[in-house]
């Protein structure tokens, strides 16, 4: 049985780095893990439907921080996919056996220890395997969006690895090949946060970045709220429940940025990069203002107005477009 | 959010269980503090929730009427759609909209029903049953 020391955080992905570069020696916070994978974004997919309502996210895709760990930190992870889930469960329980931390990609839907209210078909939630317990075959599990370890079933296990449908994780495995090293902070810190405000200002697509803040407020405008409320509601709804409940830290990941940056201000004595973080955490407190203006409309305990959403939005926008173009000064 | 605005109203939502979010401390950094949950996201959770289970009593009140069959109930029971019990079987969307016809349903044969009973974590038994 491997020493393994869980930790609790807002994130799956940036926390099962963050776990797992631990784990390999080298200490890295989880906003760290975040900010230096330039995992932050935006972006409105209305082609892409979750129950027929558009996906809204506030991070890069999944696997985008794993993969973009790895050339700051020197490190090489191997990626491991499976087209029949018995080879894919061997070979799970030959790593574990040979003492390797292995990531895996799950659907939230068939993990067992998840609030039952948030099981949804979510097919790219990470989690950490550790070990299995001897008597009874359970896999003991680190789940970073969960306070303490957990175990899981095998056989809920497999169902949650080999889900289909959109993100399909077909039994992904992904685990270090080689040990991380201390990385010239000087160099690859503002390359990352420079990153970052080409993916959010730069996009050529309308879609990602403040562009994409813009567009989702034009879609929220023409939603039919006379009409048709109980849809508008769904639509606004969905777009609140990707910012707040599937695990950013709060405000769409720009709190957890913002202790990025503040980490990032530390490393590179530039006491500028704390000034902006302050200011990201305002942005992020407006975000939450969006949230609950959503929320009492939602509860009718306001009435519903989309053109007030959409203008908080635009707002929005506006704010994060200055904030990004000092913080590609500042970096 | 300073440390103290982290909400800790409940989240029924949550089951018991706390979240990680970022606040800033009295010193000025931003740390992790655990949530025991938030209003708003109570209330966007549960309009998902209780929009999936109205498709789903919606459903079953239309298994009794024998309007639909018991496919169709499970499928919002399991928080799918056609599109996705499609994908997750490999059957056409069209051929289980057929399969939703109560006429249809009964004459399945045994691998199908075990099929839709393995994608849904469900036996032929209670996959044959809204209940």
């Amino acid at each position: 049985m491997m020493e393994f020391q869980h930790s609790h955080a807002s994130h799956c992905e940036s926390g099962v780095m963050s776990s797992m570069l631990r784990h390999l020696g080298l200490p890295i916070s989880e906003a760290m893990a975040f900010g230096l994978s330039s995992a932050l974004s935006f972006a409105y997919l209305p082609i892409i439907k979750i129950n027929g309502l558009p996906l809204v996210a506030y991070r890069m895709p999944p696997k985008f921080i794993i993969k973009g760990l790895q050339k700051p930190l020197g490190l090489k992870m191997r990626f491991e996919t499976f087209r029949n889930p018995e080879a894919g469960e061997q070979r799970l329980d030959q790593l574990l056996d040979a003492g390797q931390l292995v990531g895996m990609q799950t659907s939230v839907f068939w993990l067992p220890y998840m609030p039952e209210d948030l099981r949804f078909h979510f097919n790219a939630h990470n989690v950490l395997a550790y070990g299995r317990d001897a008597a009874s075959g359970d896999y003991k599990l680190s789940d970073p969006v969960v306070e303490t370890t957990v175990t899981c079933a095998p056989a809920d296990l497999r169902r949650a690895r080999f889900a289909k449908g959109v993100l399909a994780p077909k039994g992904l495995l992904y685990y270090p090949e080689g040990k991380p090293s201390e990385p010239d902070w000087a160099k690859v810190l503002p390359k990352a946060i420079k990153k970052t405000t080409r993916i959010l200002l730069d996009s050529p697509i309308p879609i990602i970045g403040v562009r994409g803040i813009r567009r989702l407020a034009n879609a929220i405008q023409r939603l039919d709220a006379a009409g048709n409320p109980a849809a508008a509601k769904m639509f606004i709804g969905q777009v609140v429940r990707m910012q707040e409940e599937i695990g950013t830290g709060g405000g769409g990941f720009r709190f957890i940025y913002a202790a990025f940056l503040q980490e990032a201000a530390e490393r590179l004595a530039r006491p500028a990069l704390n000034e902006l973080s302050e200011t990201l955490v305002d942005i992020g407190d407006e975000w939450r203002e969006f949230a609950l203006s959503t929320a009492r409309m939602i509860r009718d305990r306001e009435p519903l107005n989309p053109f007030k959403l959409a203008d908080k939005l635009r707002a929005i926008a506006d704010r994060e477009q200055t904030f990004f173009r000092d913080l590609r000064r500042a970096a | 959010m300073l440390d103290s605005e982290v909400p800790q109203e409940g989240n029924s939502t949550l089951g018991g269980q706390r979240k990680a979010m970022y606040a800033r401390g009295a010193d000025g950094k931003l740390h992790i503090v655990q949530s025991a949950g938030w209003e708003v996201e109570e209330i966007v959770t549960r309009q998902a929730v209780e929009d999936l289970n109205r498709l789903a009593e919606d459903a079953r009140q239309r298994v009794i009427a024998g309007q639909t069959s018991a496919l169709e109930y499970h499928m919002h029971k399991a928080r799918m759609d056609v599109p996705l019990l499609s994908q997750v079987t490999g059957l056409w969307q069209w051929r289980i909209r057929r399969h939703f016809r109560p006429d249809i349903f009964v004459g399945l044969s045994a691998g199908l029903l075990q099929r839709y009973g393995d994608a849904m974590g469900l036996s032929v038994e209670q996959l044959k049953k809204a209940e």
